[in-house]
């Protein structure tokens, strides 16, 4: 077979998915990078592009990024621990159980998400702020809502951690049972294995996970919009507000500035990533 | 020997296949743009007299058969009763759309849909979005049979849009756990409505809950110029503790997270009292904000004759009555009260409103404090 046709051969399966995603991701994204800089008539202009990056949209891309960093280590240590205890557990329906119940807690976000904490503890007369009335702790005599920024943080938790779980729990069939017996058998503390074998080993997976959860937090919209309904200024319900609201008309592209404003944040977490990555399996190669 | 995979018999067959799909897939959405009506062009009627008369129009329009509407809910002032009777009447059936969806979603569909059959024929529409479709030149000049009717301020310069219905922001609140009832927005910042108040969702995209904050500037020395302290108002309001800042809907009301909602009268009346029945509805006396949605007609809607019978309809006697009866207030209220053929028992219905007449904002004015509220909301409210 000619060099021309093995090209074409090897290149072709992977033809249908990028054209997929070309028309749903490639086209949308270049229609928003173009039109952030449209007037409304069509002319050119910075001045959607100044406005987004001032005054309140400002706070907004601070909160974002605030919320995805956190929602980025937290869970990410949070995940790797729980995994650890999964990978390492004897009971094999528990390992089961959990690794289902994470997949089912991963999805289980947006507004059903958000209604479930209002009504857990979203009042005081709901379910959980009158048990810990009832032991002694009063939530709402301390103003503890959670309508506020620590609020959200803590309802995104409960997809994000099951999704570092779900991620993480395969990196750990690669970490051989074998190296820690040969590291604790050459005299390594456990510890000492962690820290020259176990995690630099894992830390690839690690960063790529937390890559992930810091995209998965920065765009989540649904139950952040369901809990503040905008009272708390994050980037992708300002962008819903200029989409599909009932109020602001005509200053769509003020929206498109904001979503470019995400994809620069998104493609410089990326590029911070590919560093870190090279560092990270510097070991590898 | 050079290792070959080989491929599963049957491949060929199937991408030749997939490929006359999307080719018929493509054909039948072009065949489908195309059909074109054979009946005289309504689109540029202008009254009931391009038809030759009500009668005239009656048959162009029970000759089309359908009418697509959009973004009308059946428990949003009624519209499921209209919706029902005008059907019942003239035989046309309705096609309704994205009950759900906003203002915005309307003037989307009718550029996305532009020139196919399931495009928006009438749309129902906030004041600033009406504006916005007529600059886009989306909506078709029309006048009902009771123009004279409609007060001119309520109505656009070049016949496009014009107001139907409109209420007043009301406090409503559950009287099972709410012991003293609330009248004004001075009330509401006692502490003993302590994690009780909520709006129906982000002012800066819902109509409503941007409403209430422009009746709390009313009450809070502001005016139809100034929001700025309706925003101060319900900043003090989170601080204190009242404030909810979840969407407020007949859901979290029965969980019980909102005791007290500030929305518009007539949805409180249709949506939460049905679900809710010890739920009371008062207007505030300090903060008194109405507001009129508007009517129009897109200007290639699929169903011409059948858009502008339907707006006759509305604007008929049976149809602003039928929007009294979701406690909704038509704009020909005052015309119905003086020839005596309003519905006396839902006119009862309706909560009082306290004496003096009330200002309408202008969509200048609306306009001005909606970029107040983007810019102003979650830096204040979000503390």
């Amino acid at each position: 077979m000619s060099t021309g046709a093995r090209v074409v051969k090897t290149w072709a399966p992977l033809v249908p998915f990028a054209a997929w995603m070309f028309v749903f991701l490639g086209i949308p994204t270049i229609a928003v990078c173009i039109g952030a800089f449209q007037k409304e008539s069509g002319g050119f202009t910075m001045s959607n592009v100044n406005q987004a990056t001032s005054g309140v949209y400002l706070v907004g891309f601070e909160n974002s990024l605030k919320l995805g960093i956190i929602e980025a280590i937290v869970p990410a240590i949070a995940g790797t621990f729980i995994a650890y205890a999964i990978h390492t557990s004897r009971g094999s329906l528990l390992r089961r159980s959990l690794v289902t119940l994470s997949g089912v807690f991963a999805n289980f976000g947006g507004v059903p998400l958000a209604f479930l904490f209002i009504a857990a503890i979203g009042g005081e007369t709901a379910l959980v702020s009158n048990w810990l009335r009832d032991i002694g702790i009063d939530l709402y005599a301390h103003n503890i809502t959670i309508y506020t920024f620590g609020g959200v943080a803590l309802v995104y938790m409960y997809f994000q951690i099951p999704l570092m779980v779900l991620v993480i729990l395969p990196a750990f069939e690669g970490l051989k049972n074998s190296w820690h017996e040969a590291a604790e058998g050459l005299g390594a503390r456990s510890w000492e294995y962690w820290r020259y074998v176990g995690v630099p080993v894992l830390m690839p997976s690690i960063l790529g996970s937390a890559l992930l959860l810091f995209g998965s937090s920065l765009s989540a919209y649904a139950t952040a919009e369901a809990l503040t309904a905008g009272s708390i200024a994050l980037t992708p319900i300002q962008i819903g507000s200029f989409l599909n609201g009932n109020v602001l008309a005509g200053q769509e592209n003020i929206g498109k500035a904001l979503a470019l404003g995400l994809v620069v944040i998104i493609a410089v977490t990326m590029t911070l990533y590919v560093v870190l990555q090279r560092r990270a399996s510097r070991w590898l190669r | 020997m050079r290792a070959h995979i080989r491929r599963r018999p049957g491949t060929r067959t199937a991408s030749a296949a997939t490929a006359l799909l999307c080719c018929a897939g493509v054909m039948s959405a072009a065949g489908t743009a195309s059909t074109a009506s054979a009946a005289p062009n309504y689109s540029t009627a202008t009254s009931a007299a391009a038809f030759g008369g009500m009668a005239g129009l009656i048959k162009a329009a029970q000759a089309e058969g359908t009418l697509n509407v959009i973004t009308l809910p059946d428990n949003w002032a009624n519209y499921g009763a209209i919706m029902k009777d005008f059907t019942a009447k003239y035989g046309i059936k309705i096609v309704s759309e994205n009950p759900d969806g906003s203002s915005q979603d309307e003037i989307n569909a009718m550029v996305q849909l532009k020139g196919q059959s399931r495009e928006p024929d009438v749309l129902d529409m906030g004041t600033p979005f009406a504006i916005k479709a007529d600059q886009m030149k989306l909506l078709a000049p029309y006048t009902v049979s009771t123009w004279g009717d409609i007060p001119a301020s309520a109505k656009a310069g070049d016949d496009t849009w014009w107001a139907d219905y409109g209420g007043y922001v009301a406090i409503g609140y559950n009287s099972a756990t709410v012991k003293t009832p609330p009248t004004s927005f001075k009330d509401l910042l006692n502490p003993m409505y302590k994690n009780m108040i909520g709006i129906n969702g982000n002012p800066t995209q819902a109509g409503a809950a941007f409403s209430a904050v422009f009746a709390a500037a009313l009450a809070s020395g502001g005016s139809l110029n100034n929001i700025m302290p309706g925003i101060t108002y319900f900043a003090k309001l989170k601080t204190e503790g009242n404030f909810v800042p979840t969407t407020a809907s007949a859901t979290t009301v029965e969980s019980g997270a909102t005791p007290i909602v500030l929305w518009w009268d007539y949805l409180q009346a249709s949506e939460i009292s049905a679900q809710v029945k010890t739920w009371k509805v008062v207007i505030p006396t300090d903060g008194v904000y109405a507001a009129y949605y508007d009517q129009a007609i897109s200007a290639d809607a699929p169903h011409p004759a059948a858009a502008r019978l339907w707006e006759e309809y509305l604007y008929s006697v049976a149809g602003q009555n039928l929007w009294l009866e979701g406690q909704a207030r038509p704009i020909e209220l005052p015309t119905l009260i003086k020839d005596g053929t309003v519905n006396e028992m839902a006119l009862k219905a309706l909560p009082p409103v306290p004496s003096g007449t009330v200002t309408l904002p202008t969509a200048v004015q609306v306009t001005a404090a909606e970029n107040v509220v983007a810019k102003e909301w979650s830096l204040k409210v979000g503390g």
